[in-house]
């Protein structure tokens, strides 16, 4: 299959790698973007059919990058299984859908990892009742595991090297999982963090249940492109950039107007009041302004899909800004 | 005499509804042990499925008679002992289960659409319409008319297929694969029952290949490798390649059942129709596919039935048909948890359509009276 994808890959670059991919955005009038078929906090429709969470935050930050206009964006749902290809073929301009940065799919299937817009890993969940507070506390426990999934490798090797046994419930999917976990056929869930943020979200009594401390995989997720325009790859990846760099400024949609007059020289450059940032990514002076007053910076995004006050309530943990105890991170704006 | 005159009225145990219950229910002792066993658990499931759908129930409200707007203020998750189901969710997100993220301001054609299918259907589904010729004619067109309408041109918006979803993808996938289905499922049949040995092979293979290959493979390659093949600058939309794929997947499998039925029609009746002169063309059109056709309906409904099932399969490929959406709800933080109203709305509407079509079909086996008349009774 992978093969298969990488010829696949090859193929589709020939045919769509001649014309820059900004250009065609631009001459199309909107974006398109590849997101999930529906996961809480990172793209799902809402009330009004409209795409909301983290990845979809950032689908329009490049469509209000590109055109000034946060609704000038087509969302294209793909699955686990049709994203690169949609991606290679030239479908979608880009992915946003929580898709593990590994160095195979970076440089093998020839895509672009931009930048990472979520730090996630591989957590347990226990119903409070069974009294542990660590993961490895956790031997001769049941556990619910996706099959075919890095996370069964990751469970494996946790176990071993903790010196600590386990019986696996192979499951199929989320859903199952959780209601394997809640009927108590399983003592322990495990998939990445905010999944079972999620999971516990929608447990009738989210208090019973207790995600423990330990996180024992690296799963940065984050928006990539098609390998070889590295002009639309910056556009993605300085639309990113923007969005951390305007939290580490303190700039909100809030205050972004007042601190057009700031004295801060970056907080200049990046709402384009000086420098010419915008031209250089054939992009319009105001991109960053447009961003920060349209989506908001990282903060506002992560606050409002996935943050505390959300049902997910993810902590900021290794989301935080690295002056704050996290590693997000951005090259400076200059 | 007078004895001899008088009708005698049955045995009061074989008549009535004491008679009915005794021939089916209480025959004789495991009959009756099945029968109680049975009422037992109607008893115990039929209160508690009403209490949960209906009466405990919120639909738009919860008990404290606030609108609800996420799952938080669903009455059952403000007090487990005061709540049923939260049918509210599917009260906000109805619309996106009818018409998926179709424009609103555009949805009159949906509508418009949805009405012109139930007439197109009409002629075909009831033959004692007044003046059927004349809503045939129009059930010929509608699938142009339908097309416009959804899609956009002569003078209407264009509506990108992306935004399509919901019930309105599931019928478009369902009605397209069974239409289309049928006339090519015909010609291969009888291609592959042909003489000429090139026509016959070339159907043959068609017919192994697509039956050899899962749907999920087949929606994949319309997904992914269709575009390889056509020329650049050539965009085929992502819902007419899973039109393409499912139409494939259904006909190969209208072509067998259509076979089955052939191959049921005796010699005699190909004489027949020879000695009178007739042409291929015209032996097949009067007097073989009408009777062949007609003992398939059992198995063209069933394999119809299963084609409008798998139609949810498309979500592998990110179309969001009306289970994806129910997903897609399932994702949505305000929403999180309310799986089982949600698969059951869902699970509902597809038992609707297909049990619509089941007993359709049954009608239409009593009208022809396919048994008799085939001497298979």
């Amino acid at each position: 299959m992978k093969k298969l994808l990488s010829i696949f890959a090859v193929v589709a670059f020939a045919f769509s790698a001649h014309a820059g991919t900004l250009d065609d955005v631009k001459n199309r009038g909107f974006l398109k973007c590849g997101v999930t078929t529906g996961l809480a906090g990172f793209a799902a429709p809402d009330d009004n059919g409209e795409w909301a969470g983290l990845d979809a935050d950032m689908c329009r930050a490049v469509a209000v990058a590109v055109f000034g206009d946060r609704s000038k964006v087509e969302f294209i749902t793909t699955t686990g299984k049709s994203r690169f290809p949609t991606l290679a073929s030239g479908e979608v301009d880009m992915l946003a859908r929580n898709t593990t940065w590994t160095i195979s799919r970076d440089v093998n299937l020839g895509f672009e990892f931009v930048g990472v817009n979520f730090y996630d890993g591989q957590g347990f969940m226990v119903p409070s009742a069974l009294g542990v507070s660590s993961a490895t506390e956790l031997d001769g426990a049941t556990v619910c595991i996706q099959t075919g999934t890095t996370t069964e490798l990751n469970l494996a090797d946790f176990f071993r090297l903790n010196g600590i046994s386990y019986e696996a419930l192979p499951i199929e999917t989320n859903d199952e999982g959780k209601e394997n976990l809640f009927a108590g056929r399983c003592d322990v869930y495990t998939t990445d963090a905010s999944g079972l943020s999620s999971t516990r979200a929608a447990a009738p009594n989210p208090n019973k249940w207790l995600v423990l401390p330990e996180i024992i995989s690296k799963e940065p997720l984050g928006p990539l492109v098609r390998h070889g325009d590295h002009q639309w790859g910056d556009v993605v990846r300085w639309s990113l950039n923007a969005m951390i760099i305007a939290e580490e400024l303190g700039v909100t949609s809030e205050n972004v107007d007042a601190q057009k007059s700031s004295n801060v020289p970056e907080v200049l450059r990046l709402l384009g009041v000086e420098g010419n940032y915008g031209e250089m990514l054939e992009l319009s002076n105001d991109w960053a302004y447009q961003i920060i007053k349209q989506i908001g910076n990282y903060s506002e995004s992560y606050e409002a899909n996935v943050g505390p006050d959300t049902p997910l309530e993810i902590a900021r943990g290794l989301n935080a800004l690295w002056t704050q105890g996290g590693i997000l991170y951005a090259p400076p704006f200059r | 005499m007078n004895e001899m005159n008088e009708v005698r009225k049955p045995p009061v145990a074989t008549t009535g509804i004491i008679g009915w219950l005794r021939i089916n229910l209480f025959f004789n002792w495991t009959n009756s042990l099945i029968t109680l066993f049975v009422i037992y658990c109607l008893y115990q499931f039929i209160p508690w499925i009403l209490d949960w759908t209906i009466f405990s129930a919120d639909f738009k409200y919860n008990y404290l008679g606030e609108q609800i707007t996420n799952q938080e203020m669903c009455s059952r998750n403000l007090d487990p002992e005061n709540g049923g189901a939260c049918w509210a969710v599917i009260y906000v997100r109805f619309y996106q289960f009818i018409y998926g993220f179709y424009p609103k301001v555009e949805v009159w054609r949906v509508n418009v659409a949805y009405v012109m299918l139930a007439f197109a259907l009409l002629p075909l589904l009831y033959a004692k319409l007044p003046y059927r010729k004349y809503f045939l004619y129009f059930t010929y067109i509608f699938p142009v008319i339908a097309y416009f309408l959804l899609n956009g041109g002569l003078g209407f918006a264009e509506v990108s297929t992306n935004k399509w979803g919901g019930l309105l993808v599931t019928l478009v996938l369902g009605c397209t694969g069974i239409a289309l289905a049928f006339p090519i499922g015909i010609m291969l049949a009888l291609g592959r029952r042909s003489k000429l040995p090139v026509i016959s092979m070339m159907c043959t293979l068609f017919i192994e290949f697509i039956r050899g290959v899962p749907l999920i493979t087949l929606l994949f390659f319309g997904m992914v490798m269709l575009p390889l093949f056509l020329p650049e600058g050539i965009d085929m939309d992502g819902l007419v390649r899973v039109l393409v794929a499912v139409t494939l997947f259904q006909s190969a499998y209208m072509a067998e059942v259509i076979r089955g039925g052939l191959q049921a029609i005796p010699p005699g009746q190909y004489e027949a129709a020879k000695s009178l002169g007739m042409s291929y063309w015209r032996m097949n059109l009067l007097i073989i596919l009408p009777q062949a056709i007609r003992i398939s309906i059992p198995p063209i409904v069933n394999t119809s039935i299963g084609l409008f099932k798998d139609t949810t399969l498309v979500i592998i490929v990110g179309i969001l048909d009306l289970l994806g959406i129910g997903r897609g709800t399932l994702a949505d933080t305000n929403w999180l948890g309310l799986s089982y109203e949600i698969y059951f709305f869902v699970s509902l509407v597809f038992f609707i359509f297909t049990f619509g079509m089941s007993r359709y079909s049954l009608y239409l086996e009593k009208k022809l009276k396919t048994g008799i008349n085939m001497g298979a009774d």
